[in-house]
């Protein structure tokens, strides 16, 4: 079977020749099989959000190639691509239509690939589905389902968000430290939830996070990003026995190279 | 002096006018409604209107001169105004020039385009035409309340439309667009596909207004959408003021809400009206417009700022 995602070498550059020139990706490589977790990690600016992008497509990366599932999407423009993308943001406000209901949000979502015509926009059998499915949330949202999802707090957005993600069974899902925003209690609420959508439909996945200890606790695969690289890739077993220290010391291990130049600059 | 202006303003000539104001209302409501569209759905401040009414009223005057029946030349009227609607859709995110500015070059090149159409700076209904949809005349006339019967009844359809519309899975679209461009990319939506067609849309609208009033007056004129964007804007955000709460929590509340904007208009006529009979000259109408304007969407501004410096 091959692979789920493949990412070739890709580059990105942002505002080239000028002052605030800025390299983003310096040829990232990454495999994805079939129902990986991958959580990633790296400081500020490593590439984790921008490699996420690349593959949304928010814009088209310089060079290098993504495949997802055999199909190039390098060239695709970020609306064709999310025939096969689930994607949760950091910011609770930017995954959702605050002015529609949640039904019609989740009404959208199902519609992702399929051509949008002049049938009424939800069917009465949708409905019945999507409260199903805001029940297993645990959150009372089956029964606040015409209400705006403005109304709704930072943590219950981000959970209607990944039912929308997930609602298509996506290739690959995309979460952009979707926890980031959130308290602490209801951060962990919206990982069980992320974790329990990934198993139930066994998608592929990669995380964006800033916690560590997040980090190791889940997914089967972890990655370190640095300057625009992937610079650490464990899974399996070896990810299972990993602890902060190993990743704090693997992260002082590329940052302190970089300070000791940084000093010898200033030298 | 004082005095003497009071005695001189005559109720019964303000009551007289309103028929004609209500009628006018009514009429320009379905502009604004073109113009919720853009603004409220859409959130894009579009300017094309101020030339597409009159593109509207010029290509159904033409028609009807050329023999059309005054009913059939509204579909044309629609259709042309679409058309203004889809090129400013098009440059916007086609040749990616940012919407006000891509709304006011299809605007100013209309202004030429609307000439070519009449082939002056404007052009007549004969005084004897048959079978026209509207008219001040019918204001007047023996068959006034049926007339107005017809004019709310046409406007209700209008509303149901839309309402429909956006309801479906297309409308929906738009709507996301409107509200999160990129919640509406990353569920699989072409934001620049629903921009043009809500666009297209809502100046169809404005077309088919423009289209009605010609025939209401009895002529078009190369400057009758001068500033027509300010009625809409005045006509959409006057209902939100006085009708928002109440349209807030119902059932169908969108509807409310678009049947509110057609009631906001003719409170703006009715406005209008108010001031004329106050002997205020017309030359200043336009500076009155855009006071409203400036008042009815300072009111919600200025509102909250109060409000949080009391709780301070």
């Amino acid at each position: 079977m091959g692979y789920m995602l493949e990412i070739k070498n890709i580059h990105k550059t942002f505002n080239k020749g000028t002052i605030n020139e800025k390299k983003a990706l310096d040829g990232v490589d990454l495999n994805l099989n079939p129902g990986d977790f991958v959580t990633i990690i790296g400081g500020n600016g490593a590439g984790k959000s921008t490699t996420l992008n690349a593959i949304a497509g928010s814009w088209l990366v310089d060079e290098g190639n993504i495949i997802i599932d055999g199909v190039d999407i390098t060239r695709l423009p970020e609306h064709k691509r999310a025939v096969y993308l689930g994607r949760v943001f950091q910011d609770p406000m930017t995954g959702t239509a605050s002015t529609m209901s949640i039904e019609e949000n989740m009404a959208i979502a199902a519609r992702r690939g399929h051509r949008r015509g002049l049938r009424w926009g939800i069917s009465r059998k949708e409905r019945e589905e999507f409260k199903k499915k805001l029940a297993a949330l645990g959150l009372g949202l089956e029964e606040r389902i015409s209400t705006k999802v403005g109304l709704l707090s930072g943590g219950q957005r981000q959970a209607v968000t990944l039912l929308m993600a997930a609602i298509k069974k996506p290739k690959l899902l995309l979460l952009d430290e979707h926890t980031a925003a959130l308290d602490p209690k209801t951060a962990k609420k919206v990982l069980e939830i992320s974790d329990k959508i990934i198993e139930e439909n066994q998608l592929t996945a990669m995380m964006v996070t800033h916690n560590m200890k997040d980090a190791i606790a889940h997914g089967n695969r972890l990655i370190m990003m640095h300057e625009g690289r992937v610079i650490y890739d464990v899974s399996g077993e070896e990810k299972r026995k990993l602890h902060v220290s190993d990743l704090l010391k693997k992260f002082e291990e590329v940052s302190g190279g970089e300070l000791d130049n940084d000093r010898m600059m200033l030298g | 002096m004082i005095a003497e202006y009071f005695l001189s303003l005559d109720p019964l000539a303000l009551l007289r006018a309103m028929p004609g104001t209500a009628a006018q209302g009514i009429i320009w409501g379905i502009m604004a409604l073109g113009v919720y569209i853009t603004y409220r759905i859409l959130d894009f401040p579009d300017l094309t209107v101020d030339g597409s009414l009159a593109t509207g009223a010029a290509t159904a005057v033409m028609l009807i001169q050329g023999g059309m029946s005054p009913a059939l030349s509204l579909v044309f009227a629609l259709l042309a105004g679409m058309a203004a609607g889809m090129v400013t859709g098009l440059l916007h995110t086609g040749l990616g020039i940012p919407g006000i500015l891509a709304s006011i070059l299809t605007q100013v090149s209309l202004y030429s385009v609307n000439l070519g159409i009449m082939g002056k700076s404007n052009q007549g209904i004969s005084l004897t035409q048959q079978g026209l949809v509207a008219s001040s005349r019918y204001v007047t006339g023996d068959d006034r309340v049926f007339f107005f019967l017809k004019l709310i009844l046409g406007c209700l359809i209008l509303v149901a439309i839309v309402y429909w519309f956006f309801g479906t899975e297309m409308g929906a679209a738009i709507r996301a667009t409107g509200c999160n461009p990129q919640m509406a990319r990353a569920q699989g939506i072409n934001t620049n596909y629903t921009k043009v067609l809500a666009l297209t849309i809502s100046n169809g609208l404005v077309g088919l207004c423009g289209g009605i009033l010609a025939q209401y007056q009895g002529a078009a004129d190369v400057n009758m959408g001068r500033g027509a964007i300010v009625i809409g804007l005045a006509a959409v955000i006057i209902s939100e003021v006085i009708f928002g709460r109440l349209c807030a929590g119902k059932k169908i509340a969108f509807a409310y809400t678009l049947a509110a904007v057609f009631v906001g208009a003719i409170l703006y006529y009715v406005a209008y009206a108010l001031v004329l009979w106050l002997k205020m000259p017309s030359d200043y109408m336009k500076l009155f417009s855009a006071l409203v304007v400036a008042v009815f969407l300072a009111v919600p501004y200025l509102k909250g700022r109060w409000a949080v410096r009391r709780r301070a």
